[in-house]
């Protein structure tokens, strides 16, 4: 099987509208949770976020694209075009046809069906746009990418809540090693931050008011993010070829299913997909020294996900660092595997651990190195991702140092 | 009805139980109601009185709206619509 590297990286969300200024930011240990600002926010319980700010997508696009882009498709085209023009890479002929996309979102374009509904329902309106449907599907942003970078092989969105952008990725990395492609754009986004999508989530009963502090013993729920993260990954032996700069190997994943419940987590299924996930990439666990966490700030996900982590690592869980980045940029749900790569990247290419902010007391049922509060500089060989979605559809990510 | 009988209706059919089958003293647990029948019962109460009920299901010992057992929900419900009018 063929070996997979990662030659590109773009992001925006709330730490910063690149990868690099998000990295910077995680390596500050910055808060890109504030105050949420759109229409109706006043009639909200939650008025919270990991909102993008300063985003000037009419500067960036021209009108007709405006008609066509909602704002998740408008995240994922900037993070590609990051992406892309890091790795070097020009997409025509054989490399084109050679080349997809596999991208994931949990809602798609949801601000464009909270406009709409609002338009018909509220306003009373008879008509909509009639670009409505293809700015909304959850498909738009892939195939905007694939038209954008002339990206002609397997192209597919996939959902499944807060692990789609790691289910994504692990098709991504599988296409390529398999030999079904040599490059592929991958990784997600997501932007349910408007008053329908944020009243959804507030019925669920399980969104903080004040801030997402994953781990500590008084954490009192998840903060919602919006934003994209998109990596290029290509054959190792390609990348090499064109003298290209690596930022880290994709060592391998595993996907596993609670078949459980709709949304309590599990921890025979969040311990299978990590388990799984060394075992498809040939690493002993005593090898890895970083875990970026689902690490939600649920009382449930956090004491189910350590005690995953406690049963696959024995006593190596003690010497490793595990930390949730959602307590900076929020839970970007779709989108969030996609970002919280970049911490994974900085650990095995850098040696810099980002910290889990908002820590303030420790508590016994999440008992491991959560890196508190402050980043940290140490060498790590492996990093592993974790998303637990709900509906218990798991997908771990290992990454390892390039050499 | 009475606002306790309509909360042992709310709660009873959330359980899928008779009303006869809930008492003041049951839990939710004990009803057979997990958590997200918990959520479920409590927007039921809300739309039922037109109330907010302050209850974050990540810390549902913290809030003030005490849900140990039937009858606490009752009083908290109780003390509720008396401070709204």
């Amino acid at each position: 099987m063929r070996r997979v590297v990662i030659t590109g990286a773009g992001a925006i969300n709330a730490l910063g509208q690149s990868a690099a200024a998000t990295m910077e930011a995680m390596r500050e240990g910055k808060c890109g949770i504030g105050p949420l600002e759109f229409r109706d926010v006043e009639r909200l319980s939650i008025q919270i976020g990991g909102q993008v700010k300063g985003f000037e997508a009419d500067g960036i696009f021209n009108r007709q694209q405006m008609t066509l882009y909602d704002r998740f498709t408008q995240f994922t085209l900037c993070a590609a075009q990051e992406a892309v023009a890091q790795s070097g890479l020009e997409f025509t002929g054989s490399l084109s046809a050679r080349s997809g996309v596999v991208l994931g979102t949990a809602g798609g374009g949801v601000s464009t069906w909270d406009d709409n509904y609002r338009s018909v329902y509220e306003d009373g309106k008879n008509r909509v746009h009639p670009f409505v449907v293809p700015k909304l599907m959850n498909n738009a942003a892939c195939s905007h990418v694939s038209m954008q970078h002339n990206l002609k092989g397997p192209s597919f969105t996939v959902s499944t809540a807060c692990a789609s952008s790691n289910h994504a990725m692990s098709q991504a990395f599988s296409m390529i090693r398999t030999g079904m492609a040599d490059v592929m754009i991958t990784g997600g986004s997501e932007s349910m931050l408007c008053f329908g999508g944020v009243k959804a989530w507030e019925g669920l009963r399980v969104m903080s008011k004040d801030a997402c502090r994953p781990f500590s013993a008084n954490r009192n729920g998840m903060v919602q993010g919006e934003g994209a993260g998109i990596f290029v990954f290509e054959d190792m032996e390609h990348a090499k070829a064109r003298g290209a700069e690596i930022l880290c190997e994709v060592a391998g994943f595993a996907m596993s299913s609670d078949a459980a419940d709709i949304v309590m987590p599990s921890k025979q299924g969040a311990a299978r997909a990590i388990s799984g996930a060394l075992i498809d990439a040939g690493i002993d666990r005593s090898e890895v020294g970083y875990i970026n966490a689902h690490g939600t700030g649920t009382a449930a996900n956090d004491k189910t996900e350590c005690a995953a982590v406690a049963d696959v690592f024995g006593p190596h869980a003690d010497d490793l660092m595990i930390s949730s980045t959602k307590s900076m940029h929020g839970h970007l749900i779709g989108g969030t595997g996609a970002v919280e790569l970049l911490a994974c990247i900085m650990a095995v290419r850098d040696g810099t651990i980002a910290p889990t902010i908002g820590y303030e007391e420790a508590d016994p049922e999440c008992a491991l190195d959560v890196v508190p509060n402050v980043a940290r500089e140490k060498s790590v060989d492996v990093a592993l991702s974790n998303a637990f979605a709900f509906g218990g559809l798991n997908a771990v990510l290992a990454l390892r140092k390039f050499n | 009805m009475s606002i306790r009988d309509r909360v042992f209706s709310i709660i009873a059919e959330q359980a899928m139980l008779e009303v006869s089958d809930v008492t003041g003293e049951s839990t939710l647990e004990s009803l057979g109601i997990d958590s997200l029948g918990l959520v479920e019962s409590i927007f039921a109460i809300e739309e039922e009185f037109d109330l907010t009920i302050p209850f974050n299901a990540n810390a549902p010992d913290g809030s003030d709206f005490d849900i140990s057992k039937v009858d606490t929900i009752v009083a908290g419900i109780e003390h509720l619509i008396a401070a709204k009018s």
